[in-house]
């Protein structure tokens, strides 16, 4: 689950990247990079929970 | 920002201002020695002093080549992407560089340093010093080069203003993302790596609390780094912003005003949840709030600095706490709390409060680099490093500490070390 939250977040980054490129007006390249900054977080979220030792146990 | 070289007379100020930066990082060793355990302090200044030494050599050496000006560009949808510098090998052009770009050197060199220390910091007490010395020159040879092309280096951070008309550019004067952001996501890197000290998390209860060695290091090492920043905020102004003379002391009063609130804020919020004000986290609180001044010093108002810096004093020490009790996450210097979110909250902030249409969004941009792309490239280097240099220290080592482990002799011969148990 580490590795999945970890891959998650370069993917946030590439929607942020690709929103410059693709979208022209101000408002709509600003709502797809907040998504990909969301997207980031839970890709964050999920590497954290990952991570914690609770996770390894069943 | 202008293209123009800077004056003499600003060169010859940014070079004064750069002889005070390393107070800063003087600072930062200490914070790191003082909130160790007493059995690993001597390991932990003088893998500091090696650390620091490593970082400059590995940036001079080969990521000074990543981190200059120029270099590969492709185009994308008309647009030129620069992604990586293009400099001379191994300090071919130091010499006859023009004095701004030795002094940009100069500036980078330092940060570099300051870079390796934060996770040094977080991986106290069970992080071996060859792992140290190992993760520096990664550090120094390729992660801080590569960010600091993008942002410094005319990279593709820094063109976001005139290719997509987003204000002036991700703009970070004094390396919030560089140097603090991203040595805040090393250290959770190599926390996560190396996994929490001995006795940290047991299988029951709550975490145990393993106190600060030595407070007067930690709170005179904030002091000092206070003396570093307000030098290295005004050197990066000068140097990156092109910022005038005049522009100078306003950064420096926001730089203070930025680590005043923060502190009075921690203070305030651990007397209510602790009923005292607590040593550790003030101090956290104080570098929180230096580390957002890095972000926003040259480019807010005074006002700003401080509701800026009070934020970052508000959250530090609610967020070590949730990453100790809920989130199992063994950090005992706080440098990811203090340096990757305070790095992360400064940026923001800066896009948040400076002028400039579309600056906000460069900003995130900014962000979202640092933290979809950096995290995960870190991680995942360093465990790959883990692999040929083992982080850990091993049990036994950990057992009799990382002085008497890695350098045979203690840091305080004459007094008695705490077992493990008597944390308990």
């Amino acid at each position: 689950m580490k590795y999945a939250g970890l891959l998650v977040m370069p993917t946030g980054f590439l929607i942020a990247v690709a929103a410059l490129v693709l979208f022209p007006d101000p408002a709509r390249r600003g709502v797809f990079v907040v998504c990909g900054l969301v997207l980031e977080a839970v890709g964050l979220a999920v590497a954290v929970r990952g991570h914690m030792p609770g996770a390894r146990r069943p | 920002m202008t293209d123009q070289p800077l004056p003499d007379t600003l060169c010859a100020l940014a070079a004064g201002l750069l002889v005070l930066a390393p107070l800063a990082i003087a600072g930062l060793a200490l914070i790191n020695a003082g909130l160790g355990r007493s059995r690993s302090a001597a390991q932990s200044l003088v893998g500091s002093l090696a650390i620091f030494s490593v970082a400059v050599i590995a940036f001079a050496v080969l990521g000074s080549v990543f981190a200059a000006p120029g270099g590969a560009t492709f185009s994308v949808a008309g647009k030129p992407w620069n992604w990586i510098g293009g400099g001379h090998w191994l300090m071919g052009n130091f010499a006859g560089a023009a004095p701004e770009r030795q002094l940009q050197i100069l500036f980078e060199c330092l940060a570099v340093a300051l870079v390796g220390l934060i996770p040094w910091g977080a991986g106290a007490d069970r992080l071996r010093l060859a792992a140290g010395i190992a993760v520096a020159v990664l550090t120094g040879a390729f992660l801080f080069p590569l960010f600091a092309h993008w942002e410094w280096g005319g990279g593709w951070l820094a063109s976001l203003g005139v290719n997509f008309g987003l204000g002036a550019g991700f703009v970070d004067a004094a390396g919030a993302a560089s140097i603090h952001a991203i040595g805040g996501l090393s250290a959770l890197a190599i926390v996560w790596i190396t996994g929490p000290r001995k006795s940290k998390f047991p299988r029951e209860g709550l975490a145990t609390a393993m106190p600060a060695h030595h407070g007067p290091f930690v709170l005179f090492g904030c002091l000092l780094a206070l003396v570093g920043w307000l030098a290295w905020n005004a050197a990066g102004a000068i140097l990156w912003l092109h910022a005038a003379p005049s522009a100078l002391a306003l950064t420096a009063l926001n730089t203070l005003l930025a680590a005043a609130g923060a502190l009075m804020a921690t203070l305030v919020v651990t007397r209510l949840r602790f009923g005292k004000p607590d040593a550790s986290l003030c101090a956290n609180g104080w570098m929180a709030g230096l580390v957002t001044s890095s972000a926003c010093a040259a480019l807010v108002s005074p006002g700003e600095a401080l509701f800026i810096g009070a934020v970052a004093g508000v959250f530090t020490p609610l967020l070590v706490e949730l990453m100790e009790l809920a989130l199992s996450i063994d950090d005992p210097t706080g440098a990811i709390t203090a340096h990757g979110a305070g790095g992360l909250w400064g940026l923001f902030a800066a896009g948040l409060f400076a002028a400039g249409r579309g600056q906000f969004l460069a900003q995130l941009v900014g962000i979202a680099a640092v933290l979809g792309l950096f995290l995960p490239l870190v991680y995942g280097l360093f465990a790959l490093l883990n692999r040929f240099v083992a982080f850990r220290v091993d049990p036994d080592g950990e057992r009799l500490g990382m002085d008497l482990h890695e350098l045979g002799g203690g840091a305080y011969p004459e007094f008695v070390i705490h077992r493990d148990d008597s944390y308990r």
